[in-house]
């Protein structure tokens, strides 16, 4: 993962509430198997519509998404975060955001910053009187920056220190592999395991067909 | 120091508690895997040269793009085919225990697990689907992950997590006849909101959650992620151990013992403090019907479309405008005037025998409104099979009803059955958002007693527009359990 400091680029303003995972990206672009490629599969549904804010020249390079609360609702798709990174954002400010989603954001290297109410609504009247303007975040003031007006985001601080470092989950758990090996030994012996499978006697299934 | 039911089983699989704000590491007992989610994490692990640590503490499924038609033939569409290909090709490759169409135990994960027995009172379940809350019905703490997080499950059998906070669901009261477990979500997630249990796990509490089946329970923690939290649980009780006992990976003899004693102490502590309590009387309740296009735009049936002018948070009116808008609805206009296209019965929220045999009962003897098509897609093939023992598939075919393989389906429209654009479904499942059941398709969240309704009527309904005659005893629409799917009895096939 990339070391995240400070990063400049276009602000987006959205100016929607809880915009799900769904709109972030259909469900029917979830059959790829790959990790990229994701970018036309952002807000699908709303890209062929001219006044969406993605399709405004002064915008469609942005790399900053300003949003309504409650972003990231709904499923749990990683999908989201990828399409939002293969179009080229780097950060997502918001007053509120699913948890799910803002995990999955912290994994991939993505941004997902909380801004005050008052001051989302402050960036999208800068975003939306001087169309283009770029953002200045800064991760290690935690500070959003639009020319001298400057508020800040909120970020816990494992997260950050993580983006900071640019850390791999899994490498940073397997460092306590001994811990994870003293606790199965002590798990009870009557907890579920999956294998060898039991099951009822298999049982034929008829294939319904078109009416 | 007394605890919460969540903290409990939170505390029971702490590997290492976190300092300087880095997160505990957490066990996990149960990792459930399907098609979609799965292919970028197991491709992580080849490509970072990791192994999957517990091949017997992980099982797959194929649901989400399954077909539910023609499940013997090749899959028609082909990125379909490809990630279902893909899914057995890496259970083949990491030794995974998989359940491929055409067996018994294939279905949607949120079925299979329980069924099986492997969802279990006091369990860790994780699975890259955020309807994994529905296991928190037998007092397991489950939820749902990204993708990464899969990776993370597979290669160390355990997650880092920041702690939640508790919110407490007390549900007094006895629930109406005609309203159901889904009636109590929908008014739940109405009145906290979408983002409302956001860094919360729920416990949903009191009289009326005590009466519920099993699958009733199952509707209601499903559907906690809908108010914005990860997971939702129910205290294990008798109906939890009635429902385990026999099934195939159950603990059997002096392990049943063990494991019941166990599960036994899975409760809140009396004196415990939630950080949050919301109260809900479940006498007060009536079906509940979405309007919008979030799930907690509900409103009771005899409500009309919400006059976005006279809402007075700004955020929330441009939403309900948006909504009312995308949904081809008029302010002020009567839910009940609404006609509806399709229904759908099905989804790991509403797709389980229980609501398969209430909506057979409501349908038996009677024809579908002419206007609408109505889909009927259990959520498992066993569930199918356990339905046709019944008759009840023929039930729904002489409605008129077309009935299906199972899947999730309509639910949200990765395989072919989808709404077209403009198409309105009443549907049992768990999300209306716009275009969740195919692009520009338009979803109302019923419970299934409101979709047979309004499969009878062709305008949303519930059982108070019916004239159901003398043979129809309404008072046992309650969500309380008919009669449980029972394991342990041979199919009559």
């Amino acid at each position: 993962m990339e070391k995240f400091t400070t990063h400049t680029g276009v602000g987006v303003p959205l100016r929607r509430t809880n915009v799900d995972t769904d709109q972030i990206i259909p469900a029917v672009y979830l059959k790829r198997v790959t990790r990229t490629g994701f970018e036309d599969a952002l807000f699908a549904a709303w890209r062929g519509d001219e006044s969406f804010v993605l399709n405004q020249p002064a915008y469609s390079s942005g790399s900053v998404l300003v949003a309504g609360p409650d972003f990231g609702t709904g499923s749990s798709r990683e999908h989201a975060v990828w399409a939002l990174k293969d179009y080229g954002f780097k950060v997502v400010l918001a007053s509120r955001f699913a948890d799910i989603f803002r995990g999955n954001s912290g994994k991939q290297g993505l941004l997902a910053g909380i801004v005050a109410q008052e001051d989302v609504e402050l960036l999208w009247k800068i975003l939306e009187t001087n169309p283009g303007t770029e953002l200045t975040v800064n991760l290690v003031e935690r500070t959003v920056a639009a020319d001298d007006v400057v508020v800040r985001f909120e970020v816990d601080d494992y997260t950050r220190w993580r983006l900071m470092e640019g850390l791999d989950d899994i490498g940073l758990t397997l460092q306590h592999e001994e811990e994870i090996t003293t606790f199965e030994a002590t798990r009870a012996s009557w907890r579920p395991k999956t294998l060898p499978a039991k099951h009822l006697p298999p049982v034929e299934i008829e294939a319904a067909r078109p009416a | 120091m007394a605890g919460t039911l969540a903290e409990k089983v939170w505390d029971a699989h702490l590997v290492r508690r976190g300092s300087d704000g880095a997160p505990d590491l957490l066990y996990i007992d149960l990792h459930l895997l399907h098609e979609v989610t799965s292919p970028q994490a197991f491709e992580g692990l080849r490509l970072a040269g990791r192994g999957l640590r517990r091949p017997d503490l992980t099982i797959a499924t194929e649901d989400h793009n399954t077909p539910t038609l023609d499940i013997d033939l090749p899959i028609a569409d082909l990125t379909s085919r490809t990630q279902i290909d893909t899914l057995r090709n890496n259970a083949r490759e990491f030794g995974v225990r998989i359940h491929s169409l055409g067996d018994a135990d294939q279905g949607i994960v949120h079925q299979v697990g329980p069924q099986l027995g492997l969802t279990q009172p006091g369990l860790t379940v994780v699975c890259g689907d955020s309807h994994t809350s529905t296991h928190g019905a037998f007092g397991a703490l489950a939820f749902g992950i990204g993708t990464s997080e899969v990776e993370h499950v597979m290669a160390t059998q355990t997650l880092p997590l920041a702690p939640f906070k508790t919110m407490a669901i007390n549900v007094d009261g006895a629930l109406p006849p005609g309203a159901t477990s889904k009636d109590i979500i929908l008014a739940i997630i109405a009145k906290i909101g979408t983002g409302g249990g956001q860094g919360y796990v729920l416990e949903y509490r009191g009289e009326a959650i005590r009466k519920l089946s099993m699958e009733a329970r199952m509707t209601i923690c499903n559907m906690s992620i809908e108010a914005g939290a990860r997971a939702g649980l129910i205290a294990p009780d008798e109906t939890t151990f009635e429902y385990l006992k026999g099934r195939p990976h159950a603990p059997e003899g002096a392990d049943w013992d063990a494991a019941l004693e166990y599960w036994k102490t899975l409760r809140t502590d009396d004196d415990a403090v939630f950080d949050t309590e919301v109260h809900l009387s479940a006498s007060d309740l009536e079906p509940f019907v979405t309007w919008g296009t979030n799930p907690g735009q509900g409103l009771p049936l005899s409500a009309n479309v919400p006059v976005p002018a006279e809402i007075a948070d700004e955020g929330e009116r441009v939403t309900a405008e948006h909504a009312i808008e995308y949904m081809g609805l008029t302010a002020g206009q009567p839910l009940r005037e609404i006609a509806i296209d399709t229904v759908f019965i099905g989804s790991c929220t509403n797709g389980r025998i229980e609501d398969l045999r209430s909506v057979a009962k409501v349908l038996q003897g009677r024809r579908k409104a002419e206007t609408l098509r109505v889909l009927v897609v259990p959520a498992s093939a066993r569930v199918r099979l356990q339905a046709e023992a019944e008759g009840l598939d023929q039930i729904f075919v002489d409605f008129g009803a077309e009935w299906r393989n199972a899947g999730c389906s309509m639910c949200l429209g990765m395989n072919p059955d989808q709404l077209a654009p403009g198409e309105r479904s009443a549907s049992t499942s768990n999300r209306n958002f716009e275009g969740r059941q195919g692009k520009g398709g338009r979803t109302h969240l019923v419970s299934p007693l409101v979709a047979a309704a309004t499969a009878i009527r062709g305008t949303l309904s519930s059982l108070e527009d019916l004239d159901l005659g003398d043979d129809v005893d309404i008072t046992t629409f309650d969500g309380t359990p008919l009669a449980p799917l029972d394991p342990r009895v041979p199919l009559q096939v």
